[in-house]
């Protein structure tokens, strides 16, 4: 099958307005008739289940958590961009477009970014109309701040809780659905399996996660809002339970998945203390804005932070600001990942594991007083101190940088559908806006572009041919694909080994880190791909999963998840070595300048690796949707 | 460090549970109180026994799931944090710590630490929203907003939902959370629209779903891991008695 990825004719700024002016459009009264499966309710499905609620389509809404409102979408921090220009300081829909597709490394569509960039506008409309208590100046209006890769302030932000505040206001929206009757939610409910009928997604099967009742439901058209998957590595800034399970079952069942290497390492967070960490906690990008980041110049191993004060500032190396002068501090966030590793790889690291770097804030505090900071990242330094028992008023922080967003996911086209028809991905879960890269800031803007304002209208075009039909949930796909779910839980239950199920996961995280982490080459590709499937097989003949389906059993719902995270890992290994150029989040050793900055290869590379499931132990077919830059010149990025 | 914890353990919400007592030894002061459990779970799970069942998430004090009461106190003995905030280095050796799920009738019990609360979404179902469709809204600098005003809206907005402040307060109250909602609405002029409608609706809804009442002890302010103020009470008790004044239904 050639991808079809369905970009619209015309100049780049006119292909949004008139693919919805030329887009098929159902009825109001007939908007009634169609019945539409949401999983996910973060930013993205929330924000997609209200919306095409408020329609006047039948949404069924599904998430494992105990309530909506828990999504992993409640974490984000620091703040959520768009191109208002509301500073004054050059900002334009245009620019936004155009630091999203650099900071990317060009490995995005430029239609998609595009169109992302134009309603970024909307969002901040709407979330305010919600109710979201967005920052604010004296003058009463709203407070933007910058983030890495961008020269203009376009942030803005709910102190340090933007992704809580966006969230709870889709939630609100979406709770006002239900209230309707129009949202009928399924909360501590996973979705299984994707159900296909005459090849089109039909519907899910889904595990009640307190009764263990397999269950299908039936719709005409099914949207993944999963999330990433971040926790293939074990230890990231995801929330525990966030997982691959829904997008790897889909791609199971024909949905590509695009660009499974590009994970993103971000360079703020707390470092690791020790075997028993369980996740990694980030440190908003914001405190780039006010925070130096150093080593010192020569190695000093073990040195505390209490001790780092009194280092002398010619002794000290502010490695960011030394070697990328422009943007200093706020590089993009693959650049300072890096140059964390380099440094610690040098030996430079401090802290008790050598593995971490000062993020320094004495400077900002002498300048603009204690009260600013405390304003401005009160909570975060309180969370500092809470985790690392360390004051940042008083000594510099440590960091390092941890596994956090991951820019591959499912293959979309334009419309955000899949390779299977009436199976779309939004959020997170999909490829589509971020390439090799994400900025900061830009998650949140995609997942309520996608949930606000792309799909309640893309979505339409689809279901206009679709017949009002339902499918009954005793249809025999329903029955093959409840059976399959079935027999899977069975078999986990079933092998009764000696090994829990995060010693697996732990062991996993380790290869993905080792390997196919910051820094990845031939040879560890290869190794790892080897190890991984050593992994798999003896997971399957020793893994202990404890008690039986039919209760809650966080141990079984694990299993399943890690057993996915064991298949997605060596597509993520295999795509990695394919790619043997350097991009964004993706170096690979092999291909760097001389400054040791990332070498892309665009005659060779320029394009989106889909890959196709081709059964178990097969290995996976690789299809191409080449990229095509009409409106911005390739260059290397450099942000000296 | 070596500790004695006493869990309550309940198989599933018709069984009647009890406390069952645990050893673990060589806990580090820097694991998180989470962490210390996932130790002895993994234990648990090598001997073949079922894990201690707990709600957790984001492990980062934000999603509001984990939700233990500790030596009698929710999200237990530090100020201002929730459970997965706290770390080992507040305890020492020796120390018996009992550790048990929200209690309170409208929060039943599904299993060991794990209680049901789908009751505060239903609260927030009954008006905690403001009606806006997608589509259609001004311009988001339209309207000013004082930054004092922003400000006080966004240290109500900031509860996490977690439950603590019922399982605090004698009564099992949910009016903290309740009232958190419905002053972050009515300080903000998108909220005031509906604000007699919403406070009636949700005020209603809290006490149709088994709450106690709120008599002013203050403990949920105590306990709160977000440290939410009675100040939004008194805010919601006020614009109830306006509401009630001038509403159809009295
Ligand atoms: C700590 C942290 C801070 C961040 N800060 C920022 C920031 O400041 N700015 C920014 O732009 N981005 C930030 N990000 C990134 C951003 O938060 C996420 O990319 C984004 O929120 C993802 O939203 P989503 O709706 O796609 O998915 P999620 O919010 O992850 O939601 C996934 C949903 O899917 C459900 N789900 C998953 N699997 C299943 C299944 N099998 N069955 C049923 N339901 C399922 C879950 O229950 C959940 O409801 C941050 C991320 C982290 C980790
Ligand atoms: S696990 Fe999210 S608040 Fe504790």
């Amino acid at each position: 099958m050639a991808l079809n990825s369905k970009i619209p004719e015309g100049p780049l700024a006119e292909k949004w307005t008139k693919h919805k002016f030329n887009i098929k459009l159902v009825n109001p009264a007939n908007k009634r008739k169609y019945d539409i499966i949401v999983v996910g309710t973060g930013l993205a499905g929330a924000s997609a289940a209200a919306s095409l609620a408020e329609l006047g389509y039948n949404i069924k809404s599904f998430c494992y958590q105990d309530s909506p409102r828990r999504a992993h979408s409640i974490a984000a921090q620091g703040g959520i961009n768009a191109a208002k220009n509301y500073p004054n300081d050059g900002d334009s829909v245009f620019r936004l477009f155009y630091d999203t597709i650099k900071g990317g490394d060009y490995r995005s569509r430029e239609a998609n970014v595009y169109r992302l960039a134009e309603v970024s506008n909307n969002i901040i409309d709407q979330c305010v109309a919600q109710g979201v208590p967005f920052a604010r100046e004296y003058g009463g209006l709203l407070d933007n701040r910058s983030f890495g890769g961008a020269q203009v302030s376009r942030t803005f932000y709910a102190r340090g809780q933007t992704g809580q505040q966006l969230l709870l206001g889709a939630y609100s929206a979406l709770s006002r659905q239900i209230a309707a009757g129009k949202v009928k939610m399924y909360p501590r409910t996973e979705m299984l399996d994707l159900v296909l009928v005459d090849g089109k997604a039909r519907g899910i099967v889904t595990r009640d996660l307190v009764t263990g009742k397999i269950e299908s439901h039936s719709a005409h058209a099914v949207v993944l809002a999963t999330g990433g998957y971040g926790n293939v590595f074990y230890l990231s800034t995801n929330a525990m339970g966030s997982n691959a399970t829904a997008a790897w079952r889909a791609h199971k069942k024909g949905a590509y998945f695009a660009n499974p290497c590009f994970t993103q390492i971000h360079p703020t967070c707390i470092p690791v203390s020790g075997d028993h960490q369980s996740k990694l906690t980030l440190m908003s990008e914001s405190l780039r804005n006010d925070g130096r980041i150093w080593v010192p110049k020569k190695a000093m191993p073990g040195l505390t932070a209490k001790e780092a004060v009194n280092i002398p500032e010619e002794e000290r190396d502010y490695y960011l600001e030394r070697k990328y002068p422009a943007f200093g501090n706020l590089v993009p966030r693959d650049v300072a990942s890096r140059n964390a590793k380099m440094v610690c790889d040098e030996g430079r690291g401090v802290g008790p594991t050598g593995q971490a770097v000062f993020l320094d804030f004495s400077e900002a505090i002498q300048r603009l007083g204690k009260e600013v900071i405390e304003q401005k990242y009160g909570n975060l330094f309180d969370m500092y101190k809470q985790i690392q028992g360390d004051d940042p008023y008083e000594v510099p922080m440590m960091i390092y940088p941890a596994v956090h967003y991951t820019m591959g996911g499912l293959w979309v086209d334009y419309n955000l559908m899949t390779t299977i028809d009436g199976l779309y991905a939004i959020g997170e879960c999909n490829f589509s806006d971020h390439g090799a890269n994400r900025l900061g800031a830009s998650a949140l803007m995609q997942g309520l572009a996608d949930g606000y304002f792309i799909l309640p209208y893309t979505i339409g075009d689809y279901l206009a041919n679709m017949p009002y039909d339902k499918v009954p949930t005793d249809h025999e796909a329903f029955k093959e694909a409840e059976q399959g779910v079935q027999d899977l839980i069975n078999k986990l239950l079933s092998v009764n080994g000696d090994k829990t199920v995060d010693e697996f996961h732990k062991e996993l995280g380790k290869i993905m880190w080792d390997y196919v982490g910051m820094s990845r080459n031939e040879e560890g590709l290869k190794k790892a791909i080897g190890m991984i499937r050593e992994l798999r097989e003896s997971f399957w003949q020793n893994v202990k999963v404890l008690g039986a389906n039919e209760e809650m059993n966080m141990t079984l719902e694990k299993a399943g998840r890690v057993a996915d995270f064991l298949e997605l890992a060596e597509l993520m290994a295999k795509d990695a070595l394919n790619r043997r150029e350097s991009c964004g989040g993706h170096f690979r050793e092999e291909s760097q300048t001389e400054e040791n900055e990332a070498k892309r290869i665009d005659e060779e590379y320029s394009y989106v690796a889909a890959w196709k499931y081709q059964g178990p132990d097969q290995e996976e077919a690789l299809e191409k949707e080449p990229l095509v830059f009409e409106n911005v010149k390739l260059t290397q990025r450099s942000y000296k | 460090m070596n500790l004695k914890l006493n869990i309550w353990r309940q198989k599933d919400s018709n069984d009647k549970g009890g406390f069952k007592t645990y050893q673990v030894s060589d806990v580090s002061p820097d694991m998180s109180f989470l962490e210390m459990i996932d130790v002895l779970n993994e234990d648990l799970v090598k001997k073949g026994e079922e894990p201690v069942h707990f709600d957790h998430d984001c492990r980062e004090g934000i999603c509001g799931t984990c939700s233990m009461v500790i030596n009698g106190r929710p999200h237990g003995p530090k100020q201002g944090i929730t459970t997965c905030q706290l770390h080992m280095r507040s305890f020492s050796d020796g120390d018996e710590i009992t550790i048990e799920p929200w209690r309170a009738r409208a929060f039943p019990v599904i299993k060991d630490l794990i209680v049901d609360r789908s009751a505060f979404d239903r609260i927030i179902q009954a008006g905690g929203f403001v009606s806006v469709n997608t589509g259609g809204a001004p311009d988001a600098n339209s309207i000013p907003i004082a930054k004092e005003v922003a400000n006080e809206a966004m240290d109500a907005a900031q509860c996490i939902g977690c439950g603590a402040c019922v399982a605090a307060c004698k009564n099992a109250s949910a009016m903290l959370f309740t009232s958190a909602k419905i002053s972050q609405l009515a300080l903000l002029p998108q909220g005031k629209l509906e604000r007699q409608r919403r406070v009636e609706k949700m005020i209603w809804q809290m006490e149709a779903e088994g709450f106690g009442a709120c008599t002013n002890t203050g403990a949920c302010e105590a306990e709160c891991p977000k440290e939410i103020s009675l100040v939004h009470i008194a805010r919601a008790h006020r614009e109830y008695i306006a509401a009630k004044a001038c509403s159809k239904n009295v």
